[in-house]
């Protein structure tokens, strides 16, 4: 059990940014390992940058070492440099806390935040000394736990994982820690077997090794339990109430420069606006606000006891938080600590009295401000429900021109269902007026157009969609660019080669592992770089398992396939999540739900979870749909929207 | 940056062990973030984004170690300087400590400027790992103070060139052997030319790779005299000099 520091030190003299490897955050912990308490070592596959502020990891690692019967550490995947060093020296992953061997712990659990950092988690495991297979594992080898929103579709990685917690961790992770417990104390009694056996029966714990699947071709006919006590069907996990999980309350500082490197606090779980190519909007909800008093001593505290000078508010639309207006009253009428405080929403929303929340509180380092319309058209953004008019973007970048920022960034996605090269083309026209708009106000007015592809995701209104192929979007991408080429916009864009591995991965099923497995065999780690990706790898693979790319990929499901995930529940009705996919191709938008009636997507109804509010009163500048002017702000009286037709 | 009725402290500390591995610029973020902790009053530049006024000395490179660094910042208002060690120490990363503190007279030298002897403790071993013999580390060293040219080859804005660096070693000597290697002590200065730790255990020749290097001592020098950069240029002094 002692550190492995003595081996490590020696190899970081020649790798890029040793300091990945040192831990030392202020609110780190040296936790004792004890005989009867679980350790979790708690993995990000991706650089330490990339996964040291992940809140989810975060809040485990605290809640975890909390607990009497667990201790917690924490690990990030090598960079290729220092993989090498591992491998040629024979040094194992290990916790950056204490620097143990990632084999003196119990559990390796990962945190799958995207589809392209799989391969990493094989890797990790390799590192670790844990056969990647979870069939191999024998009783003395680590249980690998895994988590997060990729989870949701857990069938490509279920050959290596042992168990998935679907949904939030807060209250699973104590639950698991128990079953895990009490088979340590119990001198692993049954082996693997047993323990798995038992977690398949926490609430919200998927094993696959306890599901049969039947395939029927190349379609997946049933995913049936193994035994009789072991669910059907998986329901998500889902915290009632944030206020009753404060965490982090010691976030950690990083020595190093990461990304959102600033104190983070979540002012919101769950998103009810029902933008129907969100993953993270659907499987989140109900929306549960933290309460006004609690974000605002988070706040201070953090900042206080962090050093940091700049809080973002967490969410996926801060705006929409109900007690905006009060919070960021009372944090700029603040001077927490020395210094300026800056304040960010990561996600605007897309209207003028957004606009005026971030000029209030970016008073200084005002250089760039970024909308998401995700459309070109009106008529994509209803069949997306991202109902935002023109109006609204133009009075948006109206304001923020003429409160002092002098560039703005739009956000799109292309390959969108139904989606006509009108549609795309929009997309410039949408960046030419608004550069237009911003040349009223300072002659250095520019715009950055960024453009992704569309990857539909399982539990989504948008899961039966064929994604567009690599030409296709090729195709779109190019069209944009020539349109905007004479234009002060700059065009970016994601490589729509990466979207097509995604999307092998993203709606894949259990055969999908094998090629998983193929391609980090060929070296293939760290996919999410653009350094690193390679599509041929992908390609080779599921040539060599005798898979069709296409008919993952691109391939329109149809009603009655059974999808890959079919079994795992995010509390979305599929009669719902099917009835929106159908009113998407209408082009029929549908209102944020938590201000106007509800219409049963299944989730508070069968969970018996209600949206927790922090105003009784909608966020100044309502929400889409609702009826409310969006310019003027204020709470105006909720009313629904006539349904408007598709043109 | 000084002057403007502030009041200049200068701070002196030490960096070791694992977080040798952090950056000049990262240690400047700490320190940053251990003033707001502190809530120490800074003074800010003025402008379109206020940065606090705090410089540093010589930077220090990734997996050094040093007993002696230094940084000047500016406070908007008097502050306890005997209390700042501790203090700041608690809200530092562990293995950097605060070692000591002193109000600065307004206007004194920048640290950068001022500074022209370093002192360092070295420990090389052979390229291959092994611990070299003592005798023959020390040899080299004698011959290359006793050469007259030390050449180095230097890489600037992508061009080799080759510098002449014997005359910033003024002095280096074997002091003894350590856990992996033998252990050296040099003086070097820093102006004109510098030279590196690394730079000048090539210079010595002999396959020798450096293993460790720990800066212990910055010194001012003026009028012939080393001045402790936490006592050259004291504030008192230079208030009994104005009265």
């Amino acid at each position: 059990m002692s550190s492995l520091w003595p081996r490590i030190e020696p190899l970081l003299a020649g790798v890029e940014k040793p300091a990945r490897y040192i831990g030392m955050e202020r609110g780190s912990l040296a936790p004792e390992h004890r005989p009867d308490a679980v350790a979790w070592l708690l993995v990000y596959p991706d650089t330490y940058e990339i996964g040291l502020p992940n809140q989810g990891l975060q809040i485990l690692y605290e809640i975890l070492n909390e607990r009497r019967d667990a201790v917690a550490e924490r690990a990030y995947a090598p960079w290729v440099d220092f993989e090498a060093e591992l491998r040629a020296h024979d040094v194992p992953l290990f916790s950056v806390d204490t620097h143990r061997s990632a084999r003196d712990f119990d559990v390796l659990a990962f945190n799958l935040s995207a589809e392209l950092v799989f391969t990493n988690v094989l890797n990790c495991l390799d590192l670790a000394g844990v056969p990647v297979r979870a069939e191999c594992r024998a009783v003395a080898d680590l249980l690998v736990i895994a988590g997060g929103h990729c989870a949701f579709n857990p069938e490509p990685m279920a050959d290596f994982v042992d168990a998935f917690v679907i949904g939030d961790g807060e209250e699973a992770a104590g639950e698991v820690t128990e079953v895990i417990a009490a088979w340590k104390r119990g001198g692993h009694v049954g082996g693997r077997e047993a323990v798995l056996h038992d977690l398949a029966t926490v609430p919200g714990v998927y094993v696959p090794s306890m599901y049969e699947v039947e395939h029927d071709g190349p379609r997946v006919v049933a995913i049936t339990p193994r035994y009789p006590d072991v669910p059907e069907r998986v329901d998500k996990r889902t915290v009632a109430d944030l206020a009753d999980w404060p965490y982090p309350k010691r976030q950690l500082v990083p020595l190093i420069e990461v990304v959102h490197d600033r104190l983070n606090v979540e002012v919101f779980r769950g998103c009810t606006r029902g933008c129907r190519f969100c993953q993270a909007g659907m499987i989140t909800r109900p929306v549960r606000e933290r309460p006004l008093d609690q974000a605002r001593t988070m706040i201070v505290e953090g900042l206080r006891r962090s050093g940091y000078d700049e809080v973002a508010l967490t969410s996926l639309s801060s705006a929409d938080f109900s007690g905006i207006d009060g919070l960021v009253a009372s944090l700029v009428g603040e001077q927490a600590g020395c210094g300026n405080v800056g304040v960010s929403l990561p996600s605007l929303r897309v209207d003028a009295f957004t606009v005026g929340i971030a000029s209030e509180i970016q008073k200084v380092r005002r250089t760039g401000l970024t909308f998401a319309p995700e459309g070109g058209s009106w008529r994509i953004r209803q069949v997306i429900n991202k109902l935002i008019t023109e109006d609204d973007l133009y009075a948006a970048v109206e304001g923020a021109y003429s409160q002092g920022w002098r560039r703005v960034k739009l956000y799109f996605l292309v390959g969108l269902p139904t989606e006509m090269d009108e549609d795309t083309l929009g997309i410039a026209e949408l960046a030419r007026n608004v550069i237009a708009v911003g040349k009223r106000h300072t002659k250095q007015a520019s715009a950055t157009v960024s453009v992704g592809g569309f990857v539909p995701k399982a539990h989504t209104p948008f899961q039966w969609f064929g994604q567009n192929g690599v030409e296709e979007l090729r195709r779109k991408i190019n069209m944009l660019r020539d349109s905007l080429r004479k234009s002060s916009a700059q065009v970016r864009w994601h490589d729509p080669e990466a979207s097509f591995a995604e999307g092998i991965v993203s709606r894949g099923d259990r055969r999908i592992g094998r090629v998983i497995e193929r391609v980090w065999r060929e070296g293939g780690t760290f996919q999410e770089w653009s350094e690193h990706f390679r599509l041929d790898l992908w390609l080779d693979a599921m040539a060599a398992e005798g898979l069709d790319p296409a008919w993952y990929v691109t391939r329109h499901r149809t009603e009655d396939e059974v999808l890959p995930w079919d079994h795992i529940a995010a509390g979305l009705h599929r009669d719902f999540l099917w009835h929106d996919w159908q009113s998407a191709l209408a082009a029929h938008g549908l209102p944020d739900c938590r201000w106007t009636p509800c219409y049963d997507c299944g989730v508070c109804t069968d969970y018996a979870l209600e949206h927790v509010v922090a105003s009784p009163v909608p966020p100044a500048g309502g929400s889409q749909g609702t009826g409310q002017d969006l310019s003027r702000g204020g709470s105006v009286p909720v009313a629904l929207l006539p349904a408007r037709s598709a043109s | 940056m000084r002057g403007d009725a502030g009041f200049p402290v200068r701070l002196r500390f030490a960096k070791q062990g694992k977080v040798r591995f952090i950056s000049h610029r990262d240690v400047a973020r700490a320190f940053e973030r251990a003033f707001r902790i502190q809530a120490l009053p800074i003074a800010f530049t003025q402008g379109f984004s206020p940065r606090p006024k705090v410089s540093f000395g010589l930077a220090l490179s990734v997996g050094h170690e040093s007993d002696a660094e230094y940084l000047d910042v500016e406070c908007a208002e008097p502050v306890d300087v005997e209390a700042l060690p501790a203090a700041l120490t608690a809200a530092l990363p562990g293995g950097i400590a605060v070692l000591g503190a002193a109000a600065l007279a307004d206007r004194a030298p920048a640290l950068q400027e001022a500074v022209s002897v370093l002192e360092w403790e070295l420990e090389v071993t052979t390229s291959a790992g092994e611990t070299p013999a003592p005798l023959a580390v020390a040899r080299l060293a004698a011959s290359a103070l006793a050469a007259s040219t030390l050449p180095v080859a230097r890489t600037r804005k992508g061009r080799e060139s080759c510098e002449d660096v014997r005359p910033a070693v003024r002095a280096v000597e074997v002091r003894g052997v350590g856990e992996r290697g033998v252990c050296l002590w040099a003086e070097l200065s820093t102006q004109p030319i510098g030279v590196r730790p690394g730079e000048l255990i090539a210079a010595l020749g002999g396959d020798l790779v450096e293993l460790r290097a720990r800066r212990v001592a910055q010194w001012i020098e003026r009028a012939g005299v080393r001045l402790e950069p936490l006592d050259a240029d004291p504030r008192a002094a230079v208030e009994a000099r104005a009265s």
